[in-house]
């Protein structure tokens, strides 16, 4: 297979990836020769029926798993060819992770939740919650940070975790469904707030959504259908 | 916030289960304070035996006597440097509470073979020139604030006088030190003269209870004992000659085999223990498997979550062993002190802290390592879809 150089503005590369997971002795395979370019500083939504592989997709380009064939390049970095120490590694550098449920530590405060990425940086204690600071300021809950998860609403669980996947400065941030366990206008303050980071901060963000309305705050939409890339659907939602 | 941190964080996601477990920890090593504590004590008194000392008993029983006469036959033996007897009193002072041992020996030759005990010139001048002079244990002078030239009267449960009065008065003439600070043998115990005892009893008279022999080389003790024992066999008082410290060691089994019963009792403890904390610990990794899912999300190394994982194991023994074993180090010392020096002073020792926490890093080992093991392999992905 030949492979393109990576364009120097190009954030994520993906060629001919295919991913098949075991279920009992049959592989099956979920993702399907997928190509697939995302620049730099783009806003991508990545919509799709559930059960079409959209986390898988997601996962791949966050460096959580490997696909079975064909090769990832994200910021530059063969992730196919990593291996899984290498991978953490980069993840811990390169890419920050926003999920639905927000998956914050709940013995933990916000804080805290937030200055954990941190430990695997060289960075000082006192470095590391000046940074955990100014990335719960930038999600708006400075006044929340000695709260537990368990004392927070939703809306501000996820503002934790999101100053949590910004707060060693990744240039990737990948998001699995943030808005989906969310009302519709706190989905709202989180979708502007993730808007934000791509327009004033430049941040690459790739969301997986079910919700079209959330897909509109993205600069692009890309819809995938039993493990293909697929043409917008022009019927609506 | 550190990895220390993560650690306790961990360890106490579920405050009020980890306060259980804790106090589980806690509860078996404060017992392994205490046993380990009587254990030590019960070695230590054979540990402390002269190696160059002999005891002879009758071959019946120990509270059967010896004629007197043996004394000038063993004396023939080649390599016996000294002899001398000994024999069991048994008094009581005041109340049968106030137990300690008092003994009758022979003033000189007991002095001589024993050089641990240490006396002032005065009181070892004294006691060789009083007859009903008494040398008492330090602890023991404490315990019943008892002074050089107090005369105190015990009474005989064994041996009553022959003017048909059962209290004998003994003036106390030195107070006993030991030179080795474990060695607490003599603290507790009183020594008074065999010639005042051997006259004023009823009964018995001219007999012994045990003799202590002093030999040259100790290498020798072996064979000494032997010809020792050949001399009186088939005779009307056969003998049962051993070191001190079998003897020592046969004396202290009477009270059953103290290691033997330390251990199994430890031994159900601690396995106790393991089945308790690993239950919990693994039901607690199992809980958390979607945050340890996270950590690895967010770059933290397989083998960190291992540490991770292993050191919340390895907190929660140390925390809850040195929790017991500083109670037990409290503890102990009063319940020596209950017993009103039955007991030699007991503590918790440098060497049940040595034998302790290895014990601690041991169990949280193996506690630790499965769900470690497990937090180690997790598959991100899996994880966190709750597969
Ligand atoms: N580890 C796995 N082992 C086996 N099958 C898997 C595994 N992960 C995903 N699958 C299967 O792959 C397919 C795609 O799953 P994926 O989670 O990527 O879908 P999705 O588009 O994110 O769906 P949803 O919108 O419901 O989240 C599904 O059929 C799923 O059951
Ligand atoms: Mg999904």
């Amino acid at each position: 297979m030949t492979v393109d150089p990576p364009l120097p503005t190009a954030m994520v590369v993906m060629r001919g990836i295919t991913k098949a997971y075991q279920r009992g002795n049959q592989p099956v395979e979920v993702l399907h020769d997928i190509d697939l370019d995302i620049p730099k500083g783009d806003f991508v939504a990545l919509m799709g029926p559930s059960g079409s592989g959209k986390t898988t997709l997601l996962n791949l380009i966050g460096g959580l798993d490997k696909p079975t064939s064909g090769t990832v390049t994200v910021a530059g970095r063969r992730l196919d060819q990593l291996t899984s120490g290498e991978l953490a590694h980069w993840r811990s550098t390169s890419v920050g992770f926003v999920f639905q449920f927000y998956n914050l530590l709940p013995m933990l405060s916000a804080q805290k939740n937030v200055e954990l990425p941190l430990l695997l940086t060289p960075l000082s204690g006192a470095e590391r919650r000046r940074h955990a600071s100014i990335a719960l300021e930038l999600v708006g809950l400075a006044g929340r940070a000695r709260h537990r998860p368990q004392e927070l609403s939703g809306g501000e669980e996820q503002r934790v975790a999101i100053a949590r996947a910004l707060v060693s400065d990744p240039q990737l941030l990948v998001c699995d469904e943030p808005t989906g366990d969310l009302d519709r206008h706190t989905a709202d303050e989180i979708l502007s707030l993730l808007q934000m980071l791509n327009a004033e901060f430049g941040k690459s963000i790739v969301m997986v959504t079910h919700d079209p309305r959330a897909a509109e705050y993205a600069r692009h939409q890309i819809h995938l259908d039993k493990g293909i890339l697929v043409p917008a659907p022009t019927h609506g939602a | 916030m550190g990895y220390l941190g993560l650690v306790f964080a961990g360890l106490f996601h579920k405050p009020s289960r980890t306060a259980l477990t804790l106090l589980s920890i806690v509860t078996a090593f404060t017992l392994f304070g205490f046993l380990d504590g009587i254990r030590l004590v019960f070695s230590r008194a054979a540990d402390n035996s002269g190696t160059d000392r002999l005891i002879v008993t009758s071959r019946l029983s120990i509270i059967q006597p010896l004629p007197i006469a043996h004394r000038n036959r063993i004396a023939q033996i080649p390599g016996v440097a000294q002899i001398a007897y000994a024999n069991w009193f048994g008094g009581i002072y005041q109340d049968r509470r106030n137990f300690f041992p008092n003994i009758a020996v022979t003033p000189v030759e007991f002095l001589a073979i024993h050089p641990e005990i240490v006396l002032s010139d005065e009181a070892r001048e004294a006691f060789l020139t009083t007859r009903t002079g008494a040398l008492v244990g330090s602890a023991l002078a404490q315990k019943f604030r008892w002074k050089i030239g107090n005369r105190i009267p015990l009474q005989a449960t064994i041996w009553p006088q022959k003017s048909g009065n059962n209290t004998w008065l003994f003036d106390i003439v030195g107070i006993m030190r030991t030179r080795d600070e474990r060695n607490q043998q003599y603290a507790g115990e009183m020594l008074f003269r065999y010639d005042y005892f051997d006259e004023g009893r009823t009964n018995s008279q001219g007999t012994v209870g045990w003799y202590i022999v002093r030999i040259e080389d100790p290498a020798l003790s072996n064979e000494i004992a032997l010809a020792i024992d050949r001399l009186f066999a088939n005779s009307d008082s056969e003998t049962k000659t051993q070191s001190e410290k079998d003897f020592n060691l046969a004396f202290a089994k009477q009270f059953g085999d103290i290691g033997l019963i330390v251990s199994a009792i430890m031994g159900a403890v601690f396995f106790t223990l393991l089945l308790v904390t690993g239950h919990t610990m693994t039901q607690a990794i199992r809980e958390r498997i979607p945050q340890l899912a996270v950590l690895k999300t967010l770059g933290f190394s397989d083998v960190t979550l291992l540490g991770v994982v292993l050191g919340e194991a390895f907190a929660m023994m140390l925390l809850g062993g040195c929790l017991g074993l500083g109670l037990a180090s409290i503890g102990l010392p009063l319940l020596s002190d209950s017993f009103g020096g039955q007991l030699p002073p007991l503590s918790v020792s440098a060497r049940s802290w040595s034998l302790g926490i290895p014990l601690m890093l041991g169990l949280g080992a193996i506690v630790g390592l499965p769900p470690a093991w497990r937090a180690m392999r997790l598959r991100i992905v899996d994880a966190l879809a709750g597969r």
